[in-house]
């Protein structure tokens, strides 16, 4: 088990600091943050003392080593924008977004178990078509329209729910719907097909014979081994939330760290991109490796392995 | 093989794979939908006599037929009095221009990735797993955002960017269906007489992978037709006045409220474009490889 947990931690560190690398590199061989720090006015001098006084001019692999040493300490640089640390603007913004990514997880929990635990009980039914036919149709719809319509229909047509802004937890119920609705497909089928096989083992037939039925087969056996993979699969659908949350925030105008990722790359905010890049890329990666750590101990085949 | 084996079994592969094709309701949905958003998308000129980019602002906002309009402008127009239909016919050419070039690029490279990882194994295979890893960490949206800021929006730049950060299930894929093929016995054999890897690769393996990257090019295709919607929607896609589906939406946003229609429009096309590939996508799956299918 120990080793295992090495073996993923050693992983995940290594490609924390490939993505880090990336970000750095890109964004810095792109734009040259002195110009966009002086402005449109600035003269050469003022751009030259800019260079120095920011280190600017240094190496640039000692210009990644201390940017990467700051950012453990917590300090991610300063916004050109806001004239602001951009650890406060994350730390203002990410609240929100955690808000956010959370109900619409449960969103999809609610949405989709319940729905792939229906369509595996009845296979090639009405009720498995329809389910089925959900998940195809939530693949193929655009989420910020989606986000849009719903606003139509629920806010406008029928003013059931606030139109955007993030005042008060109900107005968080539409986005949260519109972004877990993403997930719906994959733990719908993943549930479905998982709760398929293991209705077809010998220990779910013993079970059976035993006299077990319904909700006691269902919760008791076949519910546990069936919900492993959608487990790890759900830890990585929380990381992906804080993509989706980039066109949620946008669409509900949520002023989360979605919102300030669109504004900071309109404007050029280039220590905020960077930033934010690798925030959500270990966002990601922590996420994974929670996935696979919590797999590994619910689930001794595969730490044994 | 004999002819009476052949006889036997009936008719050839290719010709069962086209029955059961023609028998799939997706398939011949999905089929029909997308074969004609690409004629509209090819003949788009001929179907409507006005230009995307042409403004008349005596015209502006005009509702569709349905809604009080009239047949000059089936679709109505827009804030600049731009014909809807036009820009929406035209619209199609950039999603399937952009869908098609987007997933090419991302089938090249991982689809190259793979059968390497696959084939090699060992070290290869670890170092391909390891970039698998960094580009499912990778916030594909927000470097996609970083990347065409940075370079420039077009719609050249937005089909690179996209294909460049959608590889990872064409890798997974042709990985796994290349580690099956390589154990089999004619490609065992084909090594033992001395053959040296890549023919294997070309003249063995890849025939037999084929089908799978058909059926994940069908998604990755719809996958990158949503992902340029929504670069553009947020501002960083296909730069105006070119009628990308995702700016329609975009710029039709302001006026969600009383002229609705400038949203729903683009976004029911693409929704249906998206859709009718997806079933493609997935009754593919179900003639040719139903084993794949989860």
């Amino acid at each position: 088990m120990l080793e295992y947990i090495l073996r993923r931690c050693g992983l995940a560190l290594s490609v924390g600091f490939t993505i880090s690398l990336v970000a750095f590199l890109l964004l810095n061989f792109a734009t040259d943050p002195a110009v966009t720090m002086a402005g449109e006015e600035a003269t050469t001098e003022e751009i030259e003392r800019l260079r120095a006084l920011y280190g600017f001019d240094r190496p640039l692999y000692l210009q990644y080593y201390n940017w990467l040493v700051s950012f453990f300490r917590g300090d991610f640089g300063e916004s050109v924008h806001w004239r602001l640390p951009v650890a406060e603007l994350v730390a203002r913004h990410f609240p929100v977004t955690l808000l956010l990514a959370g109900m619409s997880l449960t969103v999809t929990i609610l949405v989709a178990i319940p729905l792939g635990v229906l369509a595996a009980m009845n296979p090639n039914t009405l009720i498995d078509r329809i389910a089925l036919s959900i998940a195809v149709a939530a693949q193929a719809i655009p989420n910020f329209w989606l986000g849009m319509m719903a606003i139509l229909l629920l806010a406008v047509t029928w003013p059931i729910f606030p139109v955007s802004g993030n005042n008060t937890i109900w107005h968080f119920i539409l986005p949260a719907f519109v972004l877990g609705l993403s997930s719906v497909p994959a733990i719908m089928r993943l549930t479905r097909t998982g709760l398929l096989e293991v209705m077809g083992t010998d220990y779910i037939r013993a079970a059976r014979a035993k006299g077990y039925r319904g909700g006691a087969l269902l919760f008791r056996h076949a519910m546990r081994n069936a919900l492993l993979p959608v487990v790890s699969v759900l830890a990585v659908q929380f990381g992906e939330k804080l993509g989706g949350a980039i066109v949620t925030e946008t669409v509900f105008a949520i002023n989360g760290i979605g919102r300030l990722a669109v504004q900071s790359v309109l404007i050029g905010d280039v220590p905020v991109v960077q930033s934010l890049l690798f925030l959500f890329a270990m966002f990601f990666v922590f996420a994974n490796l929670l996935a696979d750590l919590l797999n590994a101990w619910l689930d001794p085949r595969i730490r044994l392995a | 093989m004999s002819a009476v084996d052949l006889d036997l079994e009936g008719e050839p592969p290719l010709r069962a794979t086209l029955r059961r094709m023609r028998h799939h309701k997706g398939i011949v949905f999905g089929g029909v939908v997308v074969v004609i958003f690409m004629l509209l998308a090819v003949f788009a000129p001929l179907l409507t006599p006005y230009d995307y980019a042409t403004q008349n602002i005596a015209n502006r906002m005009v509702p569709p037929v349905w809604a009080g309009g009239n047949w000059t402008h089936p679709f109505g127009t827009d804030h600049l009095g731009r014909d809807y239909l036009a820009r929406l016919l035209y619209g199609t050419r950039i999603s399937v221009i952009v869908g098609v070039g987007a997933s090419t690029i991302g089938c090249c490279i991982g689809v190259t990735l793979g059968l390497a990882a696959g084939y090699w194994g060992g070290r290869v295979d670890r170092f391909v797993s390891f970039l698998l890893a960094c580009q499912l960490a990778m916030p594909t949206i927000l470097l996609a955002m970083a990347l065409v800021f940075i370079i420039g929006p077009s719609t050249l730049v937005v089909i690179c960017v996209v294909g460049v950060l959608h590889w990872n299930l064409f890798l997974v894929v042709t990985r796994a269906a290349t580690m099956r093929v390589r154990e089999m016995e004619f490609v065992q054999a084909s090594r033992a007489l001395g053959a040296s890897p890549m023919p294997i690769i070309t003249h063995d393996v890849l025939p037999n992978v084929t089908s799978h990257i058909i059926v994940i090019y069908t998604f990755e295709f719809g996958k990158a037709i949503l992902a340029e919607a929504t670069l553009s929607f947020l501002g960083v896609g296909v730069p105006a006045p070119a009628p990308s589906w995702g700016l329609m939406i975009a710029e039709g946003r302001n006026a969600l409220f009383f002229q609705p229609w400038l949203v729903i429009i683009p976004g029911a096309a693409l929704f249906l474009l998206v859709i009718a590939v997806n079933l493609m996508g997935d009754g593919l799956r179900d003639v040719t490889a139903p084993e794949a299918r989860q």
